[in-house]
């Protein structure tokens, strides 16, 4: 498909995603405006860095449910770090579920908090996924405001 | 290019260049960071852990000019991190979160941080960043300016109540004009003459202790830790400023080995206790500060919070108290309306055991009493006094162009610490006093200055800037508690008008001793003022005593000679007013 096709296709996809809640749309876009020259795969390298560290701390966390019993301040301060990480790239989706999570981790509630990490993980792999493939369309299309020809 | 006082050059034009250094734990804010600072043309240095980031501070001294930190991290609480730049550093620090819950953003402000951001961060956000570090230049030159100026002013005051007047109103105009002739100057002047920036590496700092711990931690000041430090290069305002955040650090530690549960600081005093006072103990001292008003006697730290807002309604009325005298801008004091002091305001802020309390919460105050004094120590107090003021002119006038920061940190002025209740110097007491303060808190408001509370710093500019009125004056406005504060003074200060009324007491009184007074008071009032609830009922002297001294006090205030606080008669009074 043509150049403007693909940038299309891109955009399309990335307002979906904006759309749909996945993404937040100011903290994204903040992030490509970064993208330069310099670093021309900014916005990839920045995703794939915050799925590669909170990784850890999703297995912290999945540790930390496992005790009995639970300690509920550690499993707070890693789902404050987690909440933190996930809002670097916009992942509001996450972001969210991060906050109920907490919630009931206040409230001393083992299963709540159970419960909602599972629904915190489903996200988090979902918008993995819908990243990667954004990711691949956008390497496809190629840069797009830099009229570079690629040497 | 411009330093601006920087201790390098810089070869692009300010803001450029400007030579951050951002610690966070999480590697990608940490890149999206470096990368946002690099997109506006900040030399950035990255850390991923505390330690490093200090290590790297004390490698490169004056290596760079603002430090962003984020708040959690795992090796140490990001307001550890940021108290220690502070003390050796002193550069400015930003603190960034995904939490903006008021009370974390209240911590930050309270323990120095000149901002702080939210996450997500946005670049507007760090395109404005250099204003802190520009700012805080600026008020550093101011305040050796004001500091120079104050004293001429207080020298010619002696001469007369029309200089003293002048004195004033340079005073209180001096904010103003001396931000119109920064800003007028070229960047390029301020620089040239702003004093060279201290670093306090790691050495100097262990020779500071040193000299501290020499002197004795209740005799210390500027001078004479000078004197022992032997550092050629280093001057008694460094060492002042220093000195500052020292005891504002200690007052912290103390805080937290007490544990006593802070009362919210400022923010309890004036929930519970300031009923009648004034004093609204605001918290936000960035919108506080905002104003430069000192007059108003509210002394809005902005670090502390300690917003006495109340006292600005007092201001107007009695004025006696009010530093606003002296110098409407500086006197940050509390206006305590002497009326409002009833019964036996005396606020005995002494409360032994409080003291001990309050001195934790003072730390935010700064002013030299926070640190461990126990309150019912009035000697201990007294000495102090003598120390402060250096400390309490820097402050005083760092206060004064901080105010309108929002950062400030401590009000260094503020005593708060329970001091008691005497000096309405206490200003602002921060929330470390709360503990203490609650119980006096309770007196107090009985007593009810309420307006007090302006920020010890009011009392501080007071003393410095006029001389001899506003040493009196000081003492009574500058705590927090107004009430409490000045009915302390005004009990403490009766002996002393009496005997200023002899004969003119040293109106110009060296600095030294007014500072002291305030410091006594300070530390006296310092308890006092905020808080909430101080139990002090037995201390109240029966407000037409109070009455009576505050008019004997409004008399003198205008004196300026009478002013002057004879410490030694401070002392006496301490006695009769403090119950320990």
């Amino acid at each position: 498909m043509d150049r403007n096709q693909s940038h299309r296709q891109v955009a399309t996809m990335k307002q979906s995603l904006f759309d749909q809640g996945y993404l937040d749309h100011e903290q994204f876009n903040q992030l490509e405006e970064l993208q330069d020259d310099a670093n021309p795969n900014f916005v990839e390298e920045v995703v794939t860095l915050y799925y590669r560290d909170s990784a850890r701390l999703v297995h912290s966390i999945e540790q930390a449910l496992e005790k009995s019993p639970i300690d509920f301040n550690k499993l707070d301060s890693y789902m404050h770090q987690f909440r933190g990480s996930s809002s670097s790239i916009g992942a509001k989706k996450v972001k969210a579920e991060c906050s109920l999570f907490r919630e009931y981790c206040r409230a001393g509630n083992g299963e709540g908090c159970m419960r909602t990490f599972q629904q915190v993980k489903k996200e988090y792999a979902a918008l993995r996924k819908k990243l990667e493939t954004f990711f691949q369309l956008a390497r496809q299309a190629g840069p797009v405001d830099r009229a570079r020809r690629p040497k | 290019m411009m330093e601006n006082g920087f201790s390098s050059p810089r070869t692009e034009a300010f803001p450029a260049g400007l030579r951050v250094l951002v610690v966070d734990d999480d590697p990608t804010w940490l890149k999206i960071l470096e990368k946002m600072l690099k997109k506006c043309s900040y030399e950035v240095t990255t850390c991923g852990l505390a330690r490093d980031a200090l290590l790297k501070l004390r490698e490169r001294k004056d290596g760079y000019d603002i430090v962003i930190s984020d708040v959690n991290m795992p090796d140490m609480d990001g307001f550890k991190l940021l108290e220690h730049v502070g003390l050796e550093m002193d550069l400015p620090v930003i603190m960034m979160s995904v939490d903006g819950e008021t009370s974390r953003v209240m911590k930050g402000v309270q323990h120095g941080a000149c901002d702080y951001l939210l996450k997500p961060i946005r670049m507007k956000e760090l395109r404005n960043i250099w204003q802190h570090v520009l700012r805080k230049r600026l008020h550093e030159v101011r305040d050796i300016e004001s500091l120079e100026g104050i004293e001429s002013i207080q020298m010619s005051s002696i001469n007369g109540s029309d200089q003293s007047e002048d004195a004033y109103l340079f005073c209180g105009d001096d904010l103003s004009s001396m931000r119109k002739r920064k800003d007028d100057k070229d960047l390029g002047d301020t620089s040239s003459n702003k004093k060279a920036r201290v670093v306090w590496s790691v050495d100097l700092h262990q020779k500071f202790v040193r000299a501290v711990n020499q002197i004795g931690y209740d005799k210390v000041g500027p001078k004479k830790i000078l004197d022992l430090m032997n550092v050629p290069w280093l001057t008694r305002e460094n060492v002042a400023s220093h000195l500052q955040k020292y005891r504002l650090y200690l007052s912290r530690l103390q805080k937290e080995s007490d544990q006593k549960p802070s009362v919210g600081g400022v923010k309890h005093s004036s929930d519970s206790a300031c009923s009648n006072s004034a004093v609204s103990f605001n918290i936000q001292s960035s919108a506080n500060l905002k104003q430069n008003d000192v007059s108003s006697a509210n002394y809005e730290f902005s670090g502390n919070t300690v917003n006495v807002e109340g006292s600005r309604s007092h201001r107007d009325r009695k004025g006696t108290v009010s530093l606003a005298l002296a110098e409407p801008q500086r006197t940050l004091t509390v206006d305590v309306p002497p009326t409002r002091m009833p019964k036996g305001s005396r606020i005995d802020f002494s409360h032994p055991s409080r003291s001990s309390k309050l001195d934790g919460k003072f730390s935010a105050l700064d002013s030299s009493f926070s640190t461990p004094f126990p309150w019912g120590d009035h000697t201990a107090e007294i000495q102090l006094k003598q120390e402060q003021k250096p400390l309490h002119l820097d402050h005083g006038f760092r206060q004064q162009p901080a105010l309108p920061r929002h950062h400030q940190q401590p009000i260094k002025l503020n005593c708060l610490s329970s001091a008691a209740a005497v000096s309405s110097r206490a200003i602002g007491i921060p929330e470390k006093v709360e503990p203490l303060h609650g119980e006096l808190w309770n007196n107090v408001k009985h007593i009810q200055a309420g307006e007090i509370v302006s920020s010890s710093s009011a009392i501080q500019t007071m003393n410095h800037t006029t001389t001899s009125q506003h040493q009196v004056v000081d003492e009574i406005p500058a705590t927090t508690s107004s009430t409490a504060k000045n009915q302390c003074l005004d009990l403490g200060c009766i002996p002393n008008f009496e005997s200023m009324q002899r004969g003119p007491n040293l109106g110009l009184l060296p600095y030294p001793v007014l500072d002291e007074d305030l410091q006594l008071f300070l530390i006296q009032g310092g308890s006092s003022l905020g808080l909430q609830n101080m139990g002090f009922p037995e201390y109240l002297d029966p407000g037409l005593v109070y009455e009576d001294q505050i008019n004997l006090f409004d008399a003198t205030r205008f004196d300026r000679e009478n002013n002057l606080y004879d410490p030694t008669e401070c002392q006496l009074i301490d006695q009769g007013l403090f119950i320990s």
